[in-house]
Formats: C-alpha cells, sequence, structure tokens
C-alpha cells in the first residue's frame, strides 16, 4: 500500500499517487450527490411495494398498484373508442349508403378511412388510390368487381381470391394460362393480341386483328364480355376487365398483353374482415368510394 | 477522510485489485442471475398460446435469409402494447408468437414498418413485385431492391440438420417434421402438388408458387416466411390470462 500522504496546502489526504508531481486529492463525495443516491435506494424500496419487483419461484410480487401493462392497453384502447363511440356505433349500425348521406359520419368515415387506407391499402393502391402494375386504379370508374360503395365494402371484408370463406372470385381461379397450358398456339396468341389492340385502334396488322376475333370470342368474351366491355358490365362476377378502355391493370403494350394471355393473370386481395373491425372497414368503403371513380 | 481508518472500508477493496474483482463479479452475478433466473421459473415469462408453431421449413430457410440481408436493422417485429401501435398494426406481440426464432427479430429500429403481422396483409404477388423494386409499388420507398433474390436457387440440401440444431435449443420439431423436411419445403412453393402433409404439419402455412418459378429461389423462401409473421395466433379467440391481467 502506498504511503498515507497530505496535501500541505489543503490538509487532504492524497490517494497516494503521483503523475509528473501532481497528486489526486481523496476528497469524500459531494454530499449533493450522496444524498441523491440515498434518494434512489429510498425510492427503490417503496418500488418494490408498489410495483411489480421481486420473483417467487413461480410467481413475482405483484405490488399495491396492481399495475400491467397489459391492463393499461385495454384501458385506453377503451378510452379512444369512447371518445369515438358516438360515430363508430353509428357507423357499424347503418349502411355504407346510409353513412353516405349523413353529413357528420361521412366526414368521419372520411377522416379515419384515409389514415386506414395510408396504413392498410396503399401499399398496393397507391396513397392516392392511383394503383400500380397489377394493383387496381381506385381513383378511375374502372371496376373489376364493383364500383358502388356497397360493392367495395364487400369486397374489403372478404378480399378477391383470398382465404376467406365468402371471397370474391374463387381460391386459385383467374385467367387461364392460354398459351402455357396449351389452349392457344402462339400464332393464336398473336391474332388475339392484335384483335385486343385493334378494340384501342392500335391494332398494325389487321389480318391478325381480324382472324384474332373468332379466337376472342371462342376463348376470352366467356370472361370479358363478348364486346370486350368487361365482366361487370356483362353481368358476371368473375373480375375480368374490360378491354375497350384506355385503362390497363397489367399493361396496354402487345408484349403484356401476349404475355398476359400466355400465363394467364390472377390478382389478389386479401380479405380484411379479420384484420380490421367493421366500422373501419365501412370507413374504408366510403372512403375508396369517394376516391374519384365510385359509381 | 478519516485519519487512521482501521478494519474494512471503501478504502481497503480500492486499494486491492484481486479483492475489487471478486467483490465485483459476486455484485454483477447477483444482478444477473436476478434477472435472469425467474424469467426460468416464473410461469407467466412466456405464456402458452394456441397455434404457435415451429417454422415450416420453406419458412425457416426464408428467415435465414432475412437474417442474411439484415432486414431486422431497419424492420422491427414487435407490436408494443401501446393504443398508436396496436391500432396501426394489430394486437400487441405475445412472447410466445417469437418462442422458436433463434435468434428472435424484435429488432430495435423502425426505419421500415413493423412487421410482427405483415403475414396475409398484401398479397404474394405485391410482395415479391415489392421486394424486385420496392419503389415500383410504393413510390416513396428508401428500402433497397432485392431483385437478385427472385432467380437465385435457395440452398436447401442442409435445412434437416438446421432443424435439428434447432431442435436441441428447444424447438420442438418433432421426426416426422424433419423427415419430411425437404418434401414439405418443395410442397410449400408447389400449390397443384400434394400439401396435406405440409398442411398437417404445419398449419396456416401459405402454400403458393410465390415467384412463379420452376425451382425454388430464395425469395419464395423468404415471401413465405413474411407470409406466416404473425398470422400463427388467433386474436379473435385469443385470452389473455387472468395472471397476466393482474
Amino acid at each position: 500500500m502506498a504511503q498515507k500522504e497530505k496535501d500541505a496546502l489543503s490538509g487532504v489526504e492524497t490517494t497516494g499517487h503521483e503523475w509528473d508531481g501532481l497528486r489526486e486529492l481523496n476528497n469524500p463525495l459531494p454530499k449533493w450527490w450522496l444524498y441523491i443516491f440515498y434518494v434512489c435506494i429510498a425510492w427503490a424500496l417503496v418500488y418494490y411495494v408498489l410495483y411489480p419487483a421481486w420473483p417467487l419461484g413461480k410467481t413475482y410480487t405483484k405490488g399495491l398498484l396492481g399495475y400491467s401493462q397489459r391492463e393499461e392497453i385495454v384501458a385506453k384502447l377503451a378510452e379512444g373508442k369512447k371518445a369515438q363511440e358516438k360515430y363508430l356505433t353509428a357507423i357499424a349500425a347503418k349502411s355504407v349508403d346510409d353513412i353516405q348521406k349523413d353529413k357528420d359520419l361521412l366526414a368521419f368515415a372520411m377522416a379515419g378511412g384515409r389514415s386506414y387506407f395510408n396504413e392498410n391499402c396503399a401499399a398496393c393502391h397507391g396513397a392516392g388510390g392511383q394503383g400500380a402494375k397489377g394493383f387496381p386504379t381506385l381513383a378511375d370508374d374502372v371496376w373489376l368487381w364493383g364500383g358502388t360503395t356497397a360493392d367495395i365494402y364487400k369486397t374489403i371484408q372478404h378480399g378477391i381470391r383470398s382465404d376467406d370463406a365468402d371471397t370474391r372470385g374463387t381460391p386459385g381461379s383467374g385467367m387461364t394460362a392460354f398459351g402455357r397450358d396449351g389452349i392457344l398456339k402462339p400464332e393464336q396468341i398473336n391474332q388475339v393480341a392484335e384483335y385486343v389492340l385493334s378494340l384501342n385502334k392500335r391494332s398494325t396488322d389487321a389480318a391478325a386483328a381480324e382472324k384474332g376475333k373468332a379466337v376472342f370470342d371462342e376463348n376470352c368474351a366467356a370472361c370479358h364480355g363478348d364486346k370486350a366491355q368487361g365482366s361487370l358490365a356483362a353481368g358476371m362476377d368473375v373480375g375480368a376487365p374490360p378491354l375497350v378502355q384506355a385503362n390497363w391493370l397489367y399493361g396496354a403494350d402487345k408484349a403484356t398483353i401476349v404475355q398476359t394471355v400466355t400465363n394467364g393473370r390472377a390478382g389478389v386481395m386479401p380479405a380484411w374482415s379479420k384484420r380490421l373491425d367493421d366500422a373501419t372497414i365501412k370507413s374504408l368503403a366510403v372512403y375508396v368510394h369517394n376516391l374519384g371513380g365510385g359509381k | 477522510m478519516a485519519e487512521e481508518k482501521k478494519g474494512f472500508s471503501h478504502d481497503t477493496i480500492e486499494r486491492n485489485t484481486l479483492l475489487l474483482i471478486v467483490l465485483i463479479l459476486i455484485t454483477v452475478s447477483i444482478g444477473g442471475l436476478v434477472q435472469i433466473v425467474p424469467l426460468f421459473t416464473i410461469e407467466s415469462t412466456i405464456e402458452k398460446v394456441e397455434g404457435v408453431r415451429p417454422y415450416s421449413p420453406l419458412e425457416l430457410a426464408g428467415q435465414n435469409i432475412y437474417i442474411r440481408e439484415g432486414c431486422y436493422n431497419c424492420h422491427s417485429q414487435q407490436i408494443r402494447p401501446f393504443r398508436d401501435e396496436v391500432e396501426r398494426y394489430g394486437h400487441y406481440s405475445l412472447a410466445a408468437e417469437s418462442m422458436y426464432d433463434h435468434p428472435f427479430q424484435w429488432g430495435s429500429k423502425r426505419t421500415g414498418p413493423d412487421l410482427a403481422r405483415v403475414g396475409g396483409k398484401y398479397s404474394n404477388d405485391w410482395q415479391v413485385a415489392h421486394l424486385i423494386d420496392p419503389r415500383a409499388v410504393v413510390p416513396e420507398s428508401i428500402m433497397p431492391g432485392y431483385s437478385w433474390m427472385k432467380d437465385r436457387p435457395l440452398k436447401y440440401a442442409d435445412i434437416q440438420d438446421h432443424m435439428k440444431t434447432l431442435k436441441i435449443v428447444g424447438v420442438p420439431y418433432t421426426d416426422d417434421q424433419i423427415a419430411n423436411a425437404k418434401a414439405d419445403l418443395e410442397a410449400q412453393k408447389s400449390p397443384d402438388g400434394d400439401t396435406a402433409g405440409l398442411a398437417k404439419r404445419y398449419p396456416k402455412a401459405v402454400v403458393a408458387n410465390f415467384t412463379g418459378n420452376k425451382g425454388v429461389t430464395e425469395m419464395d423462401a423468404l415471401v413465405a416466411y413474411l407470409q406466416v409473421l404473425g398470422t400463427m395466433v388467433d386474436f379473435t379467440k385469443y385470452q389473455s390470462p387472468k395472471q397476466l391481467q393482474q
């Protein structure tokens, strides 16, 4: 051990170490620091009594306040719901069409619908409902499964080709892979693609397009309608898009159309009824209907 | 300090390195033991929840890719019990839901959204399109693209060994599951094949040809993994046990 020595000037004992003639005074801890330390110890004792703290074999001390994060979150959620209760119960009780007619409810559903849309729907359909390749635009008037508020409500609830029991479109269904499954020859696919292009006056091979009409009538009209007006306009519930408009879900160019006919398409939308409650889905239906394309 | 303090004081400890080390070790051990040991004995540490199962072989391979690519650096898998999180992502995460994750993927940073309940939220097609080029579907996204993963064959020759290893650390893979590992892995991406065994061994596993490729690719595995996250427990039936509500 180092020799005890005192600093001559202050009279305080030093630690006994020396660095280039400098010595460290061995002062006690500052009083303010020490008292805060004691207060912390006292607080720990209080905490032991009030909050869950000590393990006791298979269980633990629960504390006098009965604090539980799980209880707190239940209360917080209930508190939030309660503040909106007036609107939420009205929305849950009314039909989506009636919600549209009620100015107050509409404003509430639009505000709530917007935040739920951004969290859940925007990833596929775009923040403004503009859609993306393979994911339908919701802000225009082309609807595959119906564009009324009731239709949209149903679609959000049950999804499309989803795992929901009441899903729209049978799971695993969708457009046939005419090329891959050997139903149409490459030549016929070319002809039907030209015919589909001719519907938008974009065909560059009139002879092929003319032959393509027969291929279309035989293979495609059953879902897309005899005038390619789409399954919805033709009175069917299979989600086949109209081919006479400028809106294309997967792409309007010939290469994409050939690819579509060859490999088929089957867009899937998840069912939301297990994930979101009814008032939320109704708000979403109203919001989507008002994005610009609602029928 | 005291002029000539006799006996035991902090001065004695500070001036004796070996004694200081021994006493630090004792103190830290007590602190550690009090925090860690009860987790193994208290029954409510990991409550028993119906539905939680080990990952299917393809999901497991997907989790390995998730870890390899460092997805956890930007995505957490833990919904905390706060109102804002529960309203955004769904039911808060239960310990049991990640009990078969080795290592767990809770994460601590959310540059991207939490993924604890991403399973089933989007379609398989979306997951694939999004992994290939995130900005093709989410223009404002800053996530890197993983397009190369789509056609990169998945290496799964060692999937059985991997499951056996996990079994040693407590994941209850059955002999049946280990024996059928390769068949199950391939079955999960073959919706037209025989998937009855897979469905029995791994309920709720999403079966699909995720990428449309012939062989199993890394993206198939990753999407299969993402699509099962948070879907194992049916929260319409879940009831928080009394002891936990306490």
